[in-house]
């Protein structure tokens, strides 16, 4: 047992000194880390936001809202295609209690009107293999379209996976450095940004939808009827807080957000208001060119979110693409718009469930009294197993501080980030590291004394002894380890990683790493009796 | 005296002789921590219940009483404040207000406008709101992750030892864990996920104990067949005792230093660990031993497994000075 081949010397001491070697960038402050050159790996282990200060914020989307939106769509989605040569005509459109209904009125076409639903509706496999949509007939010439559970979890699955992209970009263009946006269950996103002492404007961006729409206003529509929103089918009443309180526009948007290249924060070369600049692609250049030659002289609304902005005049046709979106902003509101344009529009609306916004400053304080704590409690530790077990201590000491590096090495490779739970989960590691050095010193001891063995005998007995306890110790560790990563929730994940990793350096620097240790200082020196 | 030994060669502390005496106290203690957490309840921070925090730091001193006034005249009655380790560090609690976002960043704001204004050198350090409905989710996984390893390891040791083993660990754990909880009840130090994390750790560094323990037990009933239980157990704990104490002294000097140099924010974590060393190491001692006792564990246990082993002494019992 005490016998070590050479290349498990060699393998012993490699992983030791790469794995510390890895744990080095973590302690040199970054400004001094960009000035290397860039073939040097800097993996690092960050700090939480709970230690370094931030802003951690947990959205959730509005799952009805996606329900809502696919309902609508599939509503225009039968319109057109219904209306394709030969018409299929149909009435009573509706959507209702969750699910889409319409009539075809010549009930000798209703088997045609089921051909053409199955195009948009998709045949009946959706990306799972699922249908996607129960069609089903009532009264002989009544559809009736259902969304099934498969098919609007995997519409809202989709949606949330935009949305993360979206909040992710606009989290970017807000400029605070290393975000990190992460979904998280069915519904949720969590976003963490380091080093934001307030995150009031960044959830004021996160929860736009910044839906852009332009929309001809339905000029035919009496104050009286906006008043009792009485308005005829094709259009609809939305507020506008600057001219009045409301304004009816038709409902078909003459040019969407999707239409938008870019957006940018300007002032109006006029009177200098700020407001923002947005350029339509081709598509919507050509049609917002053809919309407004038609329509010289009609007001047209921008609305943001089911808000109208403002409603000017066309006076004349607007060719390239370019439009100004003005009407009260701030530089910031401006700019903040602007933002959200050029992020594209959210898919679904996301609120704040939970947020956590700790000051740089807090944070530091906690580091330097924690690492004040550590260094003398480590002191302590050391001289207290120096003097309990002599040369023995100081194989105990090397593992020790070892098993701390070595802990920081590997979190770096995996990018890991050190919480104040983690640091519970360290405390925890470090203890154990400890015992396993203690049960093996303790054992050699009572090798030694109680059954009187010589030295070698006493040592490799120990440590075969000692194994056992220490093996079991650690993989019941290592099962809430894995536990409480599969089932629990951030800062017990957090605790749950450091734990795992520190288990198995724990026991290679305790049981291996000492033994090789031991093992050449018995080999160089032989001696008769161990002084422990 | 060097190198240094705490505990002298061959104790011979007859532990189990106050078994009776120790379950006693311990089922008293945990009855009457859990009567604790169900009268007096938890402090639970809005990781649990939901709500919102802002800590503020002062640059002196500020009487509770003021800020509690100063908070009422802008409209929150119903506030707790509480402090972080020191006077300077002081935590302003509210429920969550009605209306979502806004309404709970606009109370924020209110607030920190009138800490700010009022009391000169204050400064807003934090501020962090959960909603109800995720505060009922961090409780459940915490609890969940909680019982499932406990019996998880429970399990684990089942399957290495014997089912009398496996029961007398989960026992003990809970034993820890309901006199962790039975502290927080009493001090009503705020209870939150990092409390969570703290009870965690506290079970590691028991069933460490326990195993260690229970690792020699094994050992010994190999070695000893024929020695009566109490004994054999006696013996073993005497063995381990040195390692004990060791141990628990090693992680105790560390805690004791976080303890009182440590950065407030985890005075309460600290405090917590500190105690469930030494519920822990009792347990180890009391509870998980003993328990074996009650258990019927028998001498043969371990003898089919044991035939062949080669540290099998075939010793039928031991001199005792």
């Amino acid at each position: 047992m005490l016998d070590f081949p050479r290349w498990k010397v060699w393998a012993v001491i490699v992983t030791i000194v790469v794995c510390v070697a890895l744990s080095i960038p973590s302690f040199i402050p970054e400004n001094l880390r960009r000035t290397w050159p860039g073939w040097v790996p800097q993996p690092t282990v960050s700090l939480g936001l709970d230690l370094a200060g931030g802003s951690y914020l947990q959205l959730e989307a509005d799952t009805k809202d996606v329900a809502a939106s696919r309902l609508d769509a599939m509503r225009e989605s039968v319109r057109s295609v219904m209306r394709r040569d030969p018409r299929v005509d149909i009435g009573d459109i509706s959507v209702q209690n969750g699910q889409l209904t319409f009539m075809v009125r010549d009930p000798a076409k209703v088997d045609a009107a089921r051909e053409r639903l199955l195009e948009v509706t998709g045949s009946g496999a959706g990306l799972t293999g699922q249908r996607v949509w129960d069609i089903s007939v009532v009264d002989s010439s009544r559809f009736v379209l259902k969304p099934t559970q498969a098919g609007l979890e995997e519409a809202i699955d989709t949606a949330m996976n935009d949305a993360r992209e979206v909040v992710s970009r606009r989290i970017n263009e807000f400029g605070t450095r290393e975000p990190n946006v992460v979904r998280q269950g069915k519904n949720r996103i969590v976003v963490e940004v380091p080093g934001l002492k307030d995150p009031q404007a960044l959830k004021e961006l996160i929860g736009k939808t910044a839906k852009l729409e332009f929309k001809l206003v339905d000029t035919s529509v009496t104050p009286q009827q906006i008043q009792s929103g009485n308005v005829p089918a094709g259009s609809q009443v939305l507020p506008y807080q600057e001219g009045g309180s409301q304004i009816a526009v038709f409902r078909n948007a003459m040019i969407t957000g999707d239409m938008l290249v870019d957006a940018r924060q300007d002032y109006d070369p006029q009177d200098g208001t700020p407001g923002v600049a947005i350029q339509l692609d081709g598509v919507g250049s050509r049609r917002f060119a053809k919309v407004t030659q038609e329509n010289s002289g009609k007001p047209f609304a921008i609305i943001v979110d089911n808000n109208v902005i403002s409603a000017p005049n066309i006076n004349e046709p607007i060719l390239g693409g370019a439009a100004r979106i003005n009407g009260g902003f701030t530089v910031e509101s401006a700019n903040q718009l602007a933002v959200a344009l050029r992020s594209g529009k959210l898919p679904v609306t996301l609120k704040v469930v939970e947020e956590r916004t700790i000051s740089s400053e807090l944070g530091q304080d906690s580091i330097n009294k924690g690492v004040l704590a550590g260094v003398v409690g480590t002191l302590a530790l050391i001289f207290f197993m120096l003097i309990t077990y002599a040369r023995f201590g100081v194989y105990t000491t090397c593992a020790l501080v070892v098993n701390a590096f070595m802990i920081l090495g590997i979190m770096a490779i995996f990018n890991a980030t050190l919480t104040l739970p983690g640091i519970a989960g360290f405390v925890l590691t470090i203890g154990a590291a400890v015992d396993a050095n203690v049960l093996i010193n303790e054992r050699i001891r009572e090798e030694q004394r109680v059954r009187n063995r010589n030295a070698l005998a006493s040592v490799e007995f120990g440590y075969k002894e000692a194994s056992r306890a220490i093996f079991d110790a650690n993989i019941t560790n290592v099962i809430s380890a894995i536990i409480m990563f599969a089932i629990g929730s951030g800062p017990i994940r957090g605790f749950a990683v450091v734990l795992a990793i520190g288990i198995v350096t724990s026991v290679f620097t305790g049981v291996t790493f000492t033994r090789l240790l031991v093992a050449d200082w018995l080999k160089r020196n032989r001696p008769k009796t161990i002084q422990i | 005296m060097f190198p240094l030994k705490l505990v002298p060669d061959n104790t011979n502390i007859p532990f189990l002789k106050y078994r009776n005496i120790a379950m006693v106290l311990s089922i008293l203690l945990i009855v009457a921590s859990l009567a604790l957490c169900v009268v007096r309840g938890f402090n639970l921070g809005i990781d649990f219940v939901g709500g919102q925090t802002v800590r503020v730091h002062f640059d002196r001193a500020v009487p509770i009483d003021d800020i509690r006034a100063k908070m009422a005249s802008i409209g929150f009655d119903d506030v707790t404040i509480q402090e972080f380790g020191s006077a300077q560090e002081i935590g302003i609690r509210t429920s969550l207000p009605e209306g979502g976002d806004t309404a709970a960043e606009a109370a924020a704001t209110k607030m920190r406008t009138a800490i700010e204004s009022n009391f000169e050198g204050a400064r807003v350090t934090g501020v962090e709101s959960v909603s109800g409905k995720v505060s009922n989710e961090l409780f459940r996984t915490g609890a969940w992750a909680l019982g499932v390893a406990m019996v998880a390891i429970a399990l684990y040791i089942w399957f290495s030892f014997e089912w009398q083993f496996g029961v007398g660990a989960l026992f003990a754990l809970f034993h820890d864990v309901a006199l962790t909880l039975g502290f927080f009840a009493v001090t009503q130090l705020e209870f939150d996920l990092n409390v969570v994390a703290a009870i965690l750790t506290i079970i590691g560094y028991s069933l460490n104990d326990t195993i260690v323990v229970y690792d020699r037990i094994r050992e010994n009933m190999r070695k000893y067949r024929k020695m009566e239980m109490v004994p054999l157990l006696n013996l073993s704990i005497n063995e381990t005792l040195s390692r004990t104490v060791v141990t628990s002294l090693s992680i105790g000097i560390v805690l004791a230093i976080l303890l009182v140099l440590g950065p407030e924010v985890i005075f309460g974590f600290t405090a917590s660990m500190l105690l469930g060393i030494v519920i822990g190491t009792f347990s180890s001692v009391y509870v998980s031993a003993a328990i074996l006792l009650w258990l019927r564990l028998k001498p043969d246990s371990f003898v089919q497994k044991a035939t062949g082993d080669e540290n099998a002494e075939r010793v039928t019992s031991r001199e005792l000075p």
